[in-house]
C-alpha cells in the first residue's frame, strides 16, 4: 500500500476550476435560497391563512425528501415534462429551491419573534408594510435569524457535493474523475475531504466572526 | 407506474429505515464516547475527540462514503456495502449527535452533578448515571430532527452500492424510463417515513418524565 499524492496535486488547476464551480453555484445559490425564502415567510406572514396554508406544502415536501432525490427528480424527470436543464442550472435550481425552504423557516420564526405590539405601532404612525418590514421586521429579526442562517449555508455547501451525482463539474465530479483517471482514488478523495473541511471550518469561523460584530450593533 | 413498481419501492425503504435506525443508535453511543472524552479533561482526548466531531461535520456526507469505500479495501479491509454505510453514516451522526449533547451537558443543573459527588458517587458513575440520561433526555427533540436528517441522507449509500429506496428509485428508472413518477413516489415514501417519525416522536416526548428544575 503506496499513496502517491503528486499525481492528484499535480492537477492544481482542474482542482481550482472544480472549486471555483462549487463556490459559484454555493454562492449563486445561497443568495437565490435566502431572496426565495424570505419572500416565502413573507407571503405567508401577510397573506392570509389561505396563502400561509398552502406555501405551507411545499415547504413541508422539500424539508421532509432527501436532496438527492429532488435533484433526480428534477434533473431526469423535468425532461418528461419539458423541463430540460443543463446541469449547472438544474443543480442551481434545485439548490436554491430546497434551500428556500428551509430559509423561510427560519425567516418563519424570525416574524413570530417580533412582538406584534411593534407591527402595530408601526402602522400607527402611518408606515407602509414595505417600510414595515423593512424598517421593523427585519432589523429586529436580524439577529435571530443570522445564526441559523449562516448554519443553513454551510449545509448548502456540504449539499453542493451531491450535484456531482448529476453531472455539474463542481469538486467533487472534477476530483473524483481525476481520481479515476490516474487510478488514485483514495488519494483523491483525501485531498477532497481536506478541501472541504478547510472550506467549512472557514465558513464557520466567518460566519463566527460575523455574528460578533453583528451582536455588537444590538441596541437592546 | 404501476404497483409491483411501488411495491418494490416500498420493500427498499424497509432498508433505508433499517440502515438508518441503526446508525442513528450507533451513532448515539458514538457519541456519548466522544462527549465522554471531550469532558475527560484530558487534553489529548479534548483535542481527538473535536478534531472527530470537526472532521465530520466539516466534509460532505457524500465524500466521507466514498473515503471510507474506497479506503477500507485499500488498508485491507472488505466489508458489504451494508457495513460501508452503516459505518460511514454512524460516524456521520455521531459527530452531530456529540454536538447537539454538548448542549444538553451544558444543560445538566450544577445542582445534581455536586448532589452525586456528596452522596459518593465517582466521577465516572456521576456521568453515567446522572448526567448523560438527563442530558439524553434534555437533546430529545434534537436527536428526532437527527434522525430525521439520517433517514434523508441515508439516501447517499446509494453510491457505495447499498440498493435502499433511492438506489431503487435510480435501478427502476432506468429500466423504465419513468423518472418522474418513480423518483416522485420514492420523495413520497420519505415524506411519510418522516412525518411517521415526527408524530411518534411528539408522542414519545409527551410520555417521558419532565425536565429536571434548574
Amino acid at each position: 500500500m503506496s499513496f502517491d499524492f503528486a499525481v492528484i496535486l499535480a492537477k492544481g488547476p482542474q482542482i481550482l476550476a472544480g472549486l471555483g464551480v462549487t463556490i459559484l453555484i454555493w454562492v449563486v445559490g445561497t443568495a437565490l435560497a435566502v431572496a426565495l425564502g424570505f419572500v416565502v415567510a413573507t407571503a405567508r406572514r401577510f397573506g392570509g391563512p389561505l396563502v400561509n396554508a398552502v406555501l405551507a406544502v411545499p415547504v413541508e415536501v422539500l424539508r421532509g425528501t432527501p436532496f438527492l432525490v429532488q435533484i433526480f427528480l428534477l434533473y431526469f424527470g423535468g425532461p418528461y415534462i419539458g423541463l430540460r436543464l443543463d446541469p449547472v442550472t438544474a443543480g442551481l435550481l434545485g439548490l436554491s429551491v430546497y434551500g428556500a425552504a428551509y430559509y423561510s423557516e427560519i425567516f418563519r420564526a424570525g416574524y413570530q419573534s417580533v412582538p406584534p405590539g411593534h407591527v402595530e405601532a408601526a402602522e400607527c404612525v402611518g408606515l407602509s408594510r414595505g417600510q414595515t418590514i423593512l424598517f421593523i421586521l427585519l432589523p429586529e429579526m436580524a439577529l435571530l435569524v443570522l445564526p441559523p442562517s449562516l448554519n443553513m449555508s454551510v449545509i448548502l455547501l456540504k449539499d453542493t457535493a451531491l450535484l456531482s451525482l448529476i453531472t455539474v463539474p463542481e469538486m467533487t465530479m472534477t476530483v473524483s474523475a481525476i481520481g479515476s483517471q490516474q487510478y488514485a482514488f483514495v488519494e483523491s478523495i483525501v485531498v477532497l475531504a481536506l478541501v472541504y473541511w478547510g472550506l467549512v471550518e472557514l465558513a464557520n469561523w466567518l460566519g463566527r466572526f460575523t455574528e460578533r460584530k453583528i451582536s455588537k450593533l444590538s441596541v437592546t | 407506474m404501476t404497483w409491483s413498481l411501488f411495491q418494490l419501492l416500498l420493500q427498499a425503504s424497509l432498508m433505508t429505515i433499517f440502515v438508518s435506525a441503526i446508525s442513528i443508535c450507533a451513532g448515539l453511543a458514538i457519541a456519548v464516547v466522544l462527549s465522554a472524552l471531550r469532558m475527560s479533561g484530558n487534553r489529548l482526548a479534548y483535542a481527538g475527540a473535536g478534531l472527530f466531531i470537526s472532521f465530520f461535520r466539516g466534509v460532505p456526507l457524500l465524500v466521507q462514503l466514498l473515503l471510507i469505500f474506497n479506503l477500507l479495501p485499500v488498508i485491507g479491509i472488505t466489508l458489504p456495502s451494508l457495513a460501508t454505510a452503516i459505518i460511514g453514516l454512524s460516524l456521520c451522526t455521531a459527530a452531530y449527535q456529540a454536538e447537539n449533547l454538548r448542549g444538553g451537558f451544558e444543560g445538566v443543573p450544577i445542582g445534581l452533578i455536586e448532589s452525586a459527588e456528596m452522596a459518593g458517587f465517582s466521577r465516572m458513575q456521576a456521568f453515567v448515571y446522572i448526567r448523560t440520561p438527563i442530558a439524553l433526555r434534555l437533546t430529545f427533540p434534537a436527536l428526532v430532527n437527527e434522525a430525521i436528517l439520517i433517514l434523508k441522507s441515508s439516501s447517499l449509500v446509494s453510491v457505495v452500492g447499498l440498493v435502499e429506496l433511492t438506489k431503487m428509485a435510480q435501478n427502476l428508472s432506468a429500466s423504465t424510463y419513468q423518472p418522474l413518477p418513480i423518483f416522485a413516489s420514492a420523495g413520497l415514501i420519505y415524506l411519510v417515513i418522516n412525518l411517521i417519525v415526527a408524530l411518534a416522536a411528539r408522542r414519545a416526548e409527551a410520555a417521558l418524565p419532565g425536565l429536571p428544575a434548574k
